[in-house]
């Protein structure tokens, strides 16, 4: 190994250390100052918290990594919350009619937003902006407004455990397993690398490139159906109003885990780490009792700030 | 002028330069040669500023500077003009031209006609004659190199430093491109210049600093000098023969190509090639040549005429098309449409074929990576191994690896378009043997190069194109460089 690819790859894990320093530091820090961080109601807490923008931040890198952005998250969580929920209704139907119907409802929205990036030529950032307003509104119009309650027990039970498991940060498991096993292991994977690292050399390397970025924008949707349908599950009603800004949560843990925004460089096991440091960051500043206003100071920080460490580092 | 005193750089324990020093004189044009990777760009950029030196010094005016940033580089009159020009394309000619040095009225404001008025002044002075109101996006390269000149005047430098300024030019741009250094060198400047070119050395420079990897061979007027003479300074061997013989007779035809035409840019264009035949494409720069094997490449399709590979009529409309039907092409913009800069050279290498190492359960890794190493030491490519991302090799053999990623989809017509542009003579000398090699194995390989040795010794036949028509085959045995030129010079 020379040099030069000997200082890549230590910077790699310099990068990835930095991260888990940092994570280990606050979560000590938490468990020596407060009772209740390191008890295993709150980890479970924690877990659970985070499992939601996990999936979102897992399916947001997909279209991060094409050079692309999906601003609509939040809004698309809302909407196949509300889906789920009216589906949900007890003795309707079989358990996994509203869970379908769900995800599908985000993929719908995911495969809108490509085709108008693909087909239409317009800019993500103003496609998933639209997105954003559309969903949104859609979910208001089928909820009349009003938080859609009464699921079937069989449903909100799914927020519930698995054993000691809970089964959200299951789901949350599972994705990023498949997500890092598909990006490294598979052509489609490869593709998505390529296409945001130098989206014309890619066509001429004979890829696809619409069919690429539709991929990824449609995968980005399920998974973020399936975040509103745990979210729905989780607090037993389709709430039109739920996922406020979620997007910029799971931006930030993907783009905090060494993604790049201009695509073309990162992967699963980054935001994977950005997830947890976002999840644990916010349950401390619960426990320390700081008021809400403050924590949002913070975490705007905290973000800025882990992402022009990396920058230095990378320039460096 | 400028002069450095046994400069020294290394990069991660590998020297770039060692203990070189060179003396850059007023009025004067000094082209420094060799090939990648002997120091030329290092030295260019520790003298702009964009890099420190680890040792020597470097004198301005007789007294020892040292350049923290190419803006210092600047306000000590030392002005660099890339390879890849960095202008505002928005922004009109004399915006980009006078960029900080605006003049103002009164009240602050930017005087527009005096911009302007001040914009044509400069840009007349190097003998050109431009519309200073169009924005800067619509320039060709060498405009555009014309006013990075003019710009680097009206900033009062004193050395210009230019970095391969002629490497996407075609003849007579060259020429203009010169006329301007030619006015530069008579108004005092001292110019170093970079160039893979040896005619240009001689047509241009006035001294000549060879450097081989990292250290100075030897400074000399170029009047001493001979082209065999550089050559072997550069290379440290004599190029006895750098052209592989052309051999092999024509098989079946491959590819006809009848009445092609995507106006305005060529039309009517009808040729065969044939199996194990390398078919030469000659032309000026905007006859059409790249233009045309796009369309073969589905990048761009023609709008009328037809294409048939073995017999049948094929319909390109993407690359993805081409290749399945066994097409492949290296394009001529390395860095626009070849290389993925932050990927391992295994992934470029295998970014076509990826269908080779998969099935349901995902990539071969131990498959694909053995691939790599194969493709590495066939085409003896540089590199510290195969997960160095590409972005970090010379031209050269970033050039070798996209061939081999072409090569490696197995296709029947290989499309090269200028595979030796800016890359070393060695590497050069590597390509024409794997082009004869290509025919050798029975492809059909259509070569497009604006280097008419090349066109005239590597291939079996020559087509000449001039704005975008179709006027002469030739047979490269008996044709002249000037009979090419002759069908190729607008009339």
């Amino acid at each position: 190994m020379t040099s030069n690819l000997r200082s890549r790859f230590d910077r790699e894990l310099v990068h990835r250390f930095g991260i888990v320093a940092v994570l280990l530091l606050i979560s000590v820090a938490l468990a020596a100052t407060t009772d209740s961080f390191a008890t295993a109601s709150n980890l479970t807490n924690v877990a659970r918290q985070v499992s939601i923008n996990g999936i979102l931040a897992v399916g947001v890198t997909f279209v991060l990594l094409t050079g692309g952005v999906d601003l609509s998250l939040g809004s698309v969580v809302a909407l196949s919350g509300v889906v789920c929920a009216l589906n949900a209704q007890p003795g309707e139907h079989s358990l996994w009619v509203p869970i379908g119907l769900g995800v599908l409802t985000g993929g719908a929205c995911g495969l809108v937003n490509g085709l108008l990036v693909t087909r239409g030529g317009i800019a993500p950032f103003i496609v998933t902006l639209g997105m954003m307003t559309i969903a949104r509104g859609l979910a208001l119009i089928l909820s009349g407004g009003k938080p859609v309650a009464n699921m079937s027990p069989a449903l909100t039970d799914l927020a519930g455990d698995l054993g000691p498991v809970p089964i959200p940060l299951l789901c949350f498991a599972l994705v990023t397993a498949a997500a890092g096993l598909f990006l490294a292991r598979y052509r489609l994977g490869r593709h998505l690398y390529a296409v945001g690292g130098n989206e014309q050399a890619a066509r001429a390397a004979g890829i696809s490139v619409p069919r690429i970025k539709l991929f990824a924008y449609g995968l980005c949707g399920l998974l973020t159906g399936l975040a509103g349908v745990v979210l729905a599950a989780r607090i037993t009603t389709g709430q039109p109003n739920a996922g406020q800004a979620y997007e910029l949560d799971a931006i930030a843990a993907v783009v905090i885990g060494g993604t790049s925004l201009s695509g073309g460089v990162g992967g699963v096991v980054g935001t994977l780490l950005g997830v947890l440091l976002i999840g644990i960051i916010n349950n401390g500043l619960d426990l320390l009792s700081v008021s809400s206003y403050y924590q949002a100071v913070i975490k705007g920080v905290i973000i800025v700030g882990a992402v022009w460490l990396d920058r230095r580092q990378a320039r460096s | 002028m400028l002069s450095v005193r046994e400069l020294t750089k290394t990069f991660g324990g590998l020297p770039a330069l060692q203990e070189v020093s060179v003396e850059f004189r007023p009025g004067e044009v000094h082209a420094l040669m060799g090939e990648n990777g002997a120091g030329k760009s290092t030295l260019m950029k520790i003298l702009a500023g964009l890099q420190p030196a680890d040792g020597g010094a470097i004198a301005l005016r007789g007294k020892t500077v040292r350049f923290a940033s190419p803006q210092d580089a600047l306000a000590h009159g030392i002005a660099m003009v890339h390879q890849e020009l960095m202008p505002v394309p928005d922004l009109d000619v004399a915006e980009n031209l006078l960029l900080g040095l605006e003049p103002v009225n009164a009240l602050g404001w930017v005087d527009r006609a005096e911009l302007h008025r001040e914009a044509a002044e400069w840009l007349r002075k190097l003998d050109c004659v431009l519309d200073t109101r169009q924005p800067m996006r619509r320039l060709s390269v060498a405009q555009g190199q014309v006013v990075e000149i003019a710009k680097a005047l009206a900033r009062q430098t004193d050395v210009l430093l230019l970095d391969e300024p002629t490497a996407a030019l075609s003849d007579h741009e060259v020429t203009a491109l010169f006329k301007a250094i030619d006015v530069l060198r008579r108004r005092g400047v001292a110019i170093v210049y970079t160039t893979h070119k040896m005619d240009e050395v001689f047509r241009l420079a006035d001294r000549v600093t060879v450097l081989r990897d990292g250290r100075l061979v030897r400074t000399a007027a170029a009047a001493e000098l001979t082209p065999d003479a550089l050559i072997t300074h550069m290379v440290g061997r004599e190029l006895a023969q750098v052209f592989p013989p052309v051999v092999g007779v024509p098989g079946e035809v491959v590819l006809e190509v009848a009445g092609l035409t995507r106006e305005p840019a060529y039309r009517n264009i009808s040729f065969s090639l044939r199996r194990g035949e390398v078919l030469g494409l000659a032309g000026l720069m905007g006859a059409g040549r790249t233009e045309i094997a796009e369309a073969l490449f589905g990048l761009r399709p023609a709008h009328a005429g037809e294409i048939r590979l073995h017999g049948r009529p094929v319909r390109l409309t993407s690359p993805a098309d081409a290749l399945a039907a066994g097409i492949g092409m290296v394009t001529e913009d390395r860095k626009g449409l070849g290389i993925l800069p932050a990927m391992s050279v295994r992934s470029n290498l295998t970014l076509s074929a990826l269908d080779r190492f998969g099935g349901l359960a995902g990539l071969d890794a131990a498959d694909e990576a053995r691939t790599a190493d194969e493709q590495i030491r066939a085409f003896a490519i540089k590199t510290s191994g195969r997960e160095q991302p590409i972005g970090q090799l010379s031209g050269g053999n970033q050039q070798k690896v996209l061939l081999a990623r072409t090569l490696l989809t197995g296709p029947d017509l290989v499309i090269l378009d200028e595979p030796t542009r800016g890359i070393d003579i060695g590497a050069k000398a590597e390509i024409y043997a794997l082009i004869g090699r290509l025919a050798a194995d029975g492809k059909a390989v259509l070569l497009i190069s604006s280097e008419l040795p090349e066109v005239l010794s590597l291939t079996h036949r020559l087509l000449v194109l001039r704005e975008g028509e179709l006027t002469a085959e030739l047979d490269p045995r008996r044709a002249t460089q000037e009979e090419i030129l002759r069908h190729a010079i607008p009339r």
